[in-house]
């Protein structure tokens, strides 16, 4: 009975996680189905091109279902989606899944380096900022955020390439992999270090690492940016809390008030400032995958929608929709596990 | 079959295009890096951007520059135009060199004289004596890279495949009177390597031979299509991203928007190539190619603009090679149109393009003047261009036709950077004799959508050749069989509007012309009159340039991009 009555709660938990999700990506899905359908693109014209004969046209009008009504072609395509039937891209002439099962580790990775980068970097310079409010350390650290904000990306992007690729031969030029390492591994779950750590090829995955880690770099100073500049505020509003008075009255060390006590209390929004940022650069930097020849999402859902290819944007749409879910709920657990206010409420 | 004006490139394109446009060159980078660097914030930014690769570099030394190995070549290209890799669907440039290098076609052609026409796959041809029949005569002892050997069955199934499968070049094929439902009974094998080819009407010889260089006639490997076939699909869906052909290059693996790889076809029947790889892989940024070149990452890079190569001018590690592609510039005037209708004002505007001041400056190195509607390298090529700019001259026509002190008409032009910048300069120069050209920038699906509904004042925009005949041209200049708006077929011609009864059957009488003279002769005419009366304002022929690493020899840039070969590329 007690064991059963513990895992109610729980139940409608879930239960409401999946409702609330469901909705959420059915409305996605409704949104961005319409949008593809009013952009003034003809996809028959993307698939068959300007010269191709009437009835080859005739053809393939009626295969993509465009004689439907608006409503049956969404029906059709849910009816597909429940059966785990994407459909297929007409760019990539590939299964949707096959093809963001290949662009969008790509973009995790580099999502996920640059976001590693800007929190490690950017909540102690946070930090540093707002102890040192109004000194030199603070200027320096909101003069470098302020550029991370309005520096055009394409630019520092091939700033950085010239710099550290080009004269200095730091890290190795744009792409994932030199074509040396390219059939050293094979791709089992698309994140490159991954695969070749768990493969044992440390050359490779040193290859790799060095074709990742300048656009990460970037991708994660624009991250820090932000992240510095919130964490900055956060403190600020704590350092001027009573409880940090009573610890420097009761002798607390000043580094133990900053970084145990008040960072502490200032992590709960900064969760929410970093799962953001994450968020961000999980759609994918299109400029920026661009300029490093990138093969990930941001640039794959840029050519599908340009071209009305609506299979392949739909699916994205699904990704992106359900990382952010997911993301929202490991942030919701994060704020448990921080704040134990929250805990005791559920 | 190559075809700039489809609307999945240009709408790619335009986005790369605009990308391009936003971006600086790298010598306008180097300086405003050093003008950055003067100020404060680029310092602070500098070094905390190196303290951070710094620290996050485990390995200090620096990465070696990786040379391409010897026995590969690496391109750098925006090959994010391949939607397929069935022959029968192909019909994107880089797909198209793709094809040319792993596929062969019955018929072939020198790239350096257009006029060479020979057998591939096949070794000889006869013509019957009504002229409807071509009869092939296939090599013997060739075979594909699967080892299978190639035969009058394989060319009989790619040809009759490519008809019954009706994709967007198939119209190459059908024009010579084939049908899904008939076409079995028109292309047919007489023993193991004849092939009869049966046409509705005795057609101009070298025309079909022409059009059977295409890449929709490609031969395919049956036996291993046929293996992957499924729901009468053809193994449409098995080759459209593998590979059945017996080039000089198989293709391992095509990742989209990534990388295309080619493996040495071990089986190939001709001189093996000194390359055991060719990688295509994509970088849609000028910039970013340029430096993978300039750092040896790759030898070719195929999408640079006119910055990068005045850049890369003064490099002695590199190279520039030219070919003139077979892709026009033009203005179409809708004759629908008051003022655009009336012959002088045409005429007018012919001479309101400062042609050659487009061609040294925007369009320099990348574009020459071409007035004409064949391209140069075509059999009946005409080399006139009589137009330049004269103000004077066209305000007096302007005069003549009643609007001394001009009038205002809209221009679509799409949005990409050549485009764009051409129609900026064209305006400006219009104005000069009371022209208001209001320009009405789109993207590449939208200009072409709303061109296919003739609803433009004038039109900016590309026409490339599908083969290497005139036909392929005239077809869509010249002939308009059908002037109402039901029409059926959209040939340029169509789209703006230019009831050409005569001109139409004349061009119709080119397409049988048994005699290649006089064919060439009834196509010189055509273009004088397209010249004189037409409401096209041809402007400029493309020229492809590849910037390639100095040790890098043998490269071929073709008239079209399933010519560009890499077949005979060595490295020292």
């Amino acid at each position: 009975m007690v064991g059963r009555a513990r895992a109610l709660p729980v139940l409608t938990r879930l239960a409401k996680i999946v409702v609330s999700l469901a909705v959420t990506l059915l409305g996605l899905l409704l949104v961005t189905f319409l949008i593809g359908r009013v952009v003034p693109v003809d996809p028959v014209l993307s698939v068959v091109g300007d010269r191709a004969s009437q009835s080859t046209y005739d053809r393939v009008f009626l295969e993509l279902g465009l004689d439907q009504p608006l409503v049956v072609q969404f029906w059709m395509y849910l009816q597909d989606v429940l059966r785990g039937d994407f459909g297929d891209s007409f760019l990539t002439k590939r299964p949707i899944l096959d093809d963001i099962a290949r662009v969008f580790p790509a973009t995790l990775e580099l999502a996920t380096a640059g976001v590693l980068i800007g929190t490690i970097l950017g909540i102690p310079l946070g930090v540093l900022a707002a102890v040192k409010q109004g000194k030199l350390a603070d200027q320096i650290v909101r003069v470098v955020g302020l550029v991370g904000y309005s520096a055009p990306i394409f630019w520092l992007a091939l700033l950085g390439l010239l710099v550290f690729y080009a004269q200095l031969g730091l890290v190795a030029g744009p792409g994932r992999v030199d074509i040396t390492y390219e059939y050293d591994f094979t791709t089992k779950t698309g994140l490159l270090l991954l695969d070749t750590a768990l493969q044992g090829r440390w050359e490779a995955f040193r290859n790799v690492f060095s074709h990742l880690i300048l656009p990460a770099c970037l991708l994660g100073y624009f991250s820090m940016a932000y992240i510095s500049r919130m964490t900055r505020s956060f403190m600020l509003n704590e350092l001027h809390q009573e409880y940090v008075t009573t610890a420097r009255v009761k002798g607390v060390a000043e580094w133990r008030i900053v970084w145990v006590h008040a960072l502490k209390n200032a992590a709960v929004p900064l969760v929410t400032v970093i799962v953001l940022s994450y968020m961000n650069l999980l759609e994918g930097s299109v400029l920026t995958e661009t300029v490093f020849a990138w093969p990930g999402l941001g640039s794959y859902l840029t050519n599908s929608l340009q071209n009305a290819d609506m299979n392949a944007v739909l699916g994205c749409t699904l990704v992106i929709g359900i990382s952010f879910t997911a993301l929202n709920l490991i942030s919701d657990l994060l704020y448990s596990l921080l704040d134990p206010r929250v805990r005791r409420r559920r | 079959m190559i075809d700039p004006g489809r609307a999945i490139r240009t709408l790619r394109f335009s986005t790369l295009d605009n990308r391009q446009a936003d971006c600086v060159n790298l010598s306008q980078i180097q300086a405003q890096t050093c003008a950055h660097q003067r100020g404060k914030s680029m310092k602070y930014l500098s070094h905390v951007a190196a303290a951070a690769i710094l620290a996050a570099l485990p390995f200090h030394a620096p990465i070696a520059r990786a040379e391409t190995p010897a026995n590969t070549l690496v391109q750098a290209w925006a090959i994010d135009d391949i939607i397929t890799l069935d022959p029968a669907e192909v019909f994107e440039f880089s797909a198209g060199e793709l094809m040319g290098n792993t596929y062969e076609t019955l018929i072939g052609y020198d790239p350096g004289d257009v006029s060479n026409v020979f057998g591939r796959v096949a070794e000889s041809w006869t013509v019957s004596e009504d002229g409807k029949t071509m009869t092939f005569k296939i090599r013997e002892g060739r075979s594909f890279a699967s080892g299978n050997p190639v035969t009058a069955a394989d060319v009989v199934f790619s040809l009759t495949r490519a008809v019954k499968m009706d994709m967007s070049p198939a119209f190459i094929l059908t024009q010579f009177g084939f049908a899904p439902d008939t076409v079995d009974e028109k292309i047919r094998a007489i023993d193991d390597y004849t092939v009869e080819f049966e046409m509705d009407q005795a057609y101009a010889p070298s025309l079909v031979l022409y059009c059977l260089t295409a890449n929709v006639a490609s031969v395919v490997d049956m036996a291993l299509v046929t293996e992957h076939e499924a729901d009468g699909d053809f193994g449409y869906n098995w080759l459209k991203t593998n590979y059945a052909g017996s080039g000089p290059f198989s293709i391992r693996e095509w990742r989209p928007n990534e990388v295309v790889v080619l493996d040495r076809n071990e089986n190939y029947s001709g001189d093996a190539p000194a390359m055991e790889r060719v990688i295509y892989r994509h970088v849609p940024e000028p910039a970013t190619e340029r430096l993978l070149l300039e750092q040896g990452d790759v030898d070719i890079a195929r999408k640079l603009g006119p910055e990068e190569f005045a850049a890369l001018a003064s490099n002695p590690d590199i190279k520039m090679q030219e070919g003139p592609k077979g892709t026009i510039y033009y203005i179409g005037l809708n004759q629908k149109n008051e003022y655009l209708s009336d012959p002088r004002v045409a005429e007018a505007m012919k001479y309101l393009v400062d042609y050659s001041a487009i061609a040294d400056t925007i369009m320099s190195g990348v574009a020459e003047v071409h007035q004409t509607f064949l391209p140069k390298g075509f059999l009946g090529e005409l080399d006139e261009n009589p137009y330049a700019l004269n103000v004077e001259k066209a305000k007096d026509l302007l005069a003549e036709a009643g609007y001394p002190d001009g009038f205002t008409v809209t221009m679509d032009a799409r949005n990409t950077a050549d485009i764009t910048a051409m129609a900026e300069a064209i305006q400006q120069t219009m104005a000069q004799a009371g022209i208001k050209v209001e320009l009405i920038p789109g993207d590449g699906g939208q200009t072409l959508t709303k061109y296919r509904a003739r609803t433009h004042d004038m039109y900016i925009g590309q026409w490339g050749p599908d083969y290497q005949d005139p036909h392929t041209n005239a077809d869509t200049f010249t002939r308009n069989t059908d002037n109402s708006d039901e029409a059926t077929s959209k040939p340029l011609a169509w789209r703006n509007a230019w009831d050409i009864p005569e001109l139409s059957v004349e061009t119709a009488a080119a397409m049988m012309e048994p005699d290649a003279e006089n064919r060439a002769a009834i196509y010189r005419e055509l273009q004088g009159k397209v010249l004189a009366e037409s409401p096209y304002i041809i402007m400029f022929q493309q020229i492809e340039v590849a910037a390639i690493r100095s040790n890098v020899d043998g490269f071929i840039l073709g008239p079209s991009f399933s010519d560009n070969s890499v077949a005979g590329v060595t490295k020292e």
